[in-house]
């Protein structure tokens, strides 16, 4: 019994941690309810943490129509190009960086740096896209945040830690940089890749708001501004009128938008084990170089 | 092979230009564009163009209710924020500290990181689908025992304590990590030698564990007192509506609102301009105050 009294806090502890995680959870799993419901179900507000008339017609749906199709291919398309060049950008910048025969490489990562804690805010970088006529371009989405100053630092760090010598020797055997670079650091450096990668492929596929600026041609939706977008109409609908008729849109039943927000959800699930612990090792990282 | 060393070297320069080159463009453009929060803007004239306002733009904004309350609006979700969000993790990380068996506090960390990982549209759909005030699935619960519903998401005062819910839902877990981390650098000797003495454990929660994370505690909190005017775009705009505008309008949604809605240039711009002003002397003077605490600074 004095056992037992001594080990309640631990009791309750585990027990607000269960209600903490169980709500982690339940949303999902609420929204994933309604997407294998039917239609009529979810409607009529039947559908709580069980599928009510089991189907997978929304999934059919959501696959047939055309238009979320295309976001979705568009995203996918977007997420693996923008993964590719923001990668190959920051290669490019980060290893001159760790080599000691480039001169200026401290007043390089000043520049690069001084991003981290200044920008010209959402307006003047919006003007310069139009200016430059990227609006409804991707490539809008891809070129403003395919630096990213943040994944640059940890991947110079990274690439300082491949012995000097090994390059050192490459270039007395007549080796070019650009040949060392390809043949023989990025070989080595295979893990913080994947890692930086992740950041970027993660980054991209979730955000909006850029899309939300810069496209307004309904063929460069990402999945995430076309949910953004039902999102607010569903909170406002005299809004849908004017926003809606714009976006050439039309409602969404709930249980096809419950698909497509499962649909959204699925690489992240699906990645969401090496997620884990690559973002993990990245916040570490941060936080020793911060 | 001198020379060709040398040759090569300039593949370095030739590598590291094209990163430069857009963090130029798309970077550093843009701060030199912040000029056009002094002009008359008209981007057909454009940049070189366009006639010069002084500070006509400042005092149109500073004119403008609605730049104040977006104003307003940042410091009050921010200052709550800072009130609710910032502990949120601390008492995570305490909580989880306690969990002795290792499978179920690795099962408890997973699943309350999950959230961190999903787009901020994606949590709006689950929010909807949850809190709105006829459909969701909170309110039909409570209208099918005979209460009356809540208004989550439609009255602004009940709006504000969801924005930090949702926040905290997304972010705490994630947040436990670094609070972890510094957890384990506690010497365990010292724990020992607190039972030995006949400590309990809230005693050794209260002298050990709390001193052991307190300057994590201290550089986390002066961080975010330092970027109390900054304000992301995707949580206040998704969460956003007309019933809630009076609260749910910050600076983002502003600049977005009138400069590019709008197609106000000038004056998104000079919003943006002085949200960083104020912003930077935010962040110097936590910095300032960082150095003289914890004698390293956050920078």
């Amino acid at each position: 019994m004095t056992r037992l009294l001594r080990r309640w806090p631990e009791a309750l502890i585990i027990l607000f941690l269960t209600v903490a995680a169980l709500t982690c959870l339940l949303p999902l799993v609420h929204e994933l309810m309604m997407a294998i419901s039917s239609n009529d179900a979810v409607l009529s507000r039947k559908v709580g943490f069980w599928p009510v008339e089991p189907t997978l017609n929304s999934f059919r749906e959501v696959f047939k129509d055309s238009s979320v199709l295309q976001s979705l291919v568009f995203s996918i398309y977007l997420t693996v190009a923008f993964t590719v060049i923001a990668m190959a950008l920051t290669i490019a910048a980060a290893y001159p960086l760790t080599r000691p025969e480039l001169k200026g490489r401290r007043f390089f990562t000043t520049v690069i740096v001084i991003t981290m804690y200044f920008s010209g805010g959402i307006l003047p970088l919006y003007v310069l896209i139009k200016t430059l006529g990227l609006l409804n371009s991707m490539w809008s989405l891809i070129l403003p945040i395919a630096v990213s100053p943040y994944n640059l630092i940890i991947l110079k760090t990274s690439l300082m830690s491949v012995p000097d010598s090994i390059t050192e020797s490459a270039l007395i055997d007549g080796a070019s940089y650009f040949r060392i670079l390809i043949q023989i650091i990025l070989p080595l450096s295979m893990p913080i890749i994947a890692t930086l990668s992740l950041f970027y492929a993660v980054g991209r596929w979730n955000m909006f708001q850029d899309a939300l600026f810069y496209i307004s041609n309904a063929k460069l939706y990402t999945l995430q501004l076309k949910l953004a977008y039902i999102v607010i109409n569903n909170t406002s609908p005299e809004v849908f009128q004017l926003e809606g008729a714009a976006a050439g849109y039309r409602i969404v039943p709930a249980a096809i938008t419950a698909a497509t927000v499962i649909v959204a959800t699925m690489p992240i699930l699906i990645a969401y084990p090496w997620l884990q612990r690559y973002f993990i090792s990245g916040v570490m990282l941060g936080s020793v170089k911060g | 092979m001198r020379t060709g060393r040398l040759r090569s070297i300039r593949q370095l320069y030739l590598l590291l230009s094209v990163p430069l080159l857009v963090l130029f463009v798309f970077s550093y453009l843009p701060m030199i564009g912040l000029i056009i929060a002094f002009q008359d803007y008209n981007i057909f004239k454009g940049f070189f163009g366009s006639k010069w306002a002084g500070l006509a733009v400042f005092k149109e904004i500073f004119r403008m209710p609605s730049f104040w309350a977006a104003l307003r609006n940042t410091f009050l979700l921010n200052g709550l924020n800072l009130a609710v969000g910032f502990p949120a993790p601390i008492i995570l990380a305490l909580m989880l500290n306690e969990v002795r068996g290792k499978g179920i506090k690795r099962t408890f960390q997973s699943t309350m990181y999950l959230p961190h990982f999903l787009s901020w549209a994606i949590i709006g759909s689950l929010a909807v689908e949850l809190l709105a005030d006829n459909t969701g699935l909170v309110n039909v619960f409570i209208k099918s025992h005979g209460g009356k519903i809540i208004p989550f998401l439609s009255e602004r005062w009940r709006w504000l304590f969801t924005y930090q819910g949702i926040w905290i839902w997304q972010n705490a877990g994630w947040g436990t990590i670094i609070y972890l981390s510094s957890l384990t650098a506690i010497n365990p000797e010292l724990y020992e030698a607190a039972e030995v003495d006949g400590a309990g454990r809230w005693r050794k929660i209260w002298s050990i564990t709390l001193p052991g994370i307190s300057s994590t505690m201290v550089v986390l909190l002066i961080l975010q007192v330092g970027r109390i005017v900054n304000i992301s775009f995707e949580q206040p705009y998704i969460m956003g509506n007309d019933l809630v505008r009076d609260f749910a309008d910050v600076i983002s949604t502003f600049v977005y609102r009138m400069g590019i809605l709008s197609a106000r240039y000038n004056v998104g711009a000079a919003a943006g301009l002085f949200q960083s002003v104020v912003g930077l002397f935010f962040l110097l003077t936590a910095n300032t105050v960082a150095r003289k605490l914890t004698d390293t600074g956050i920078w």
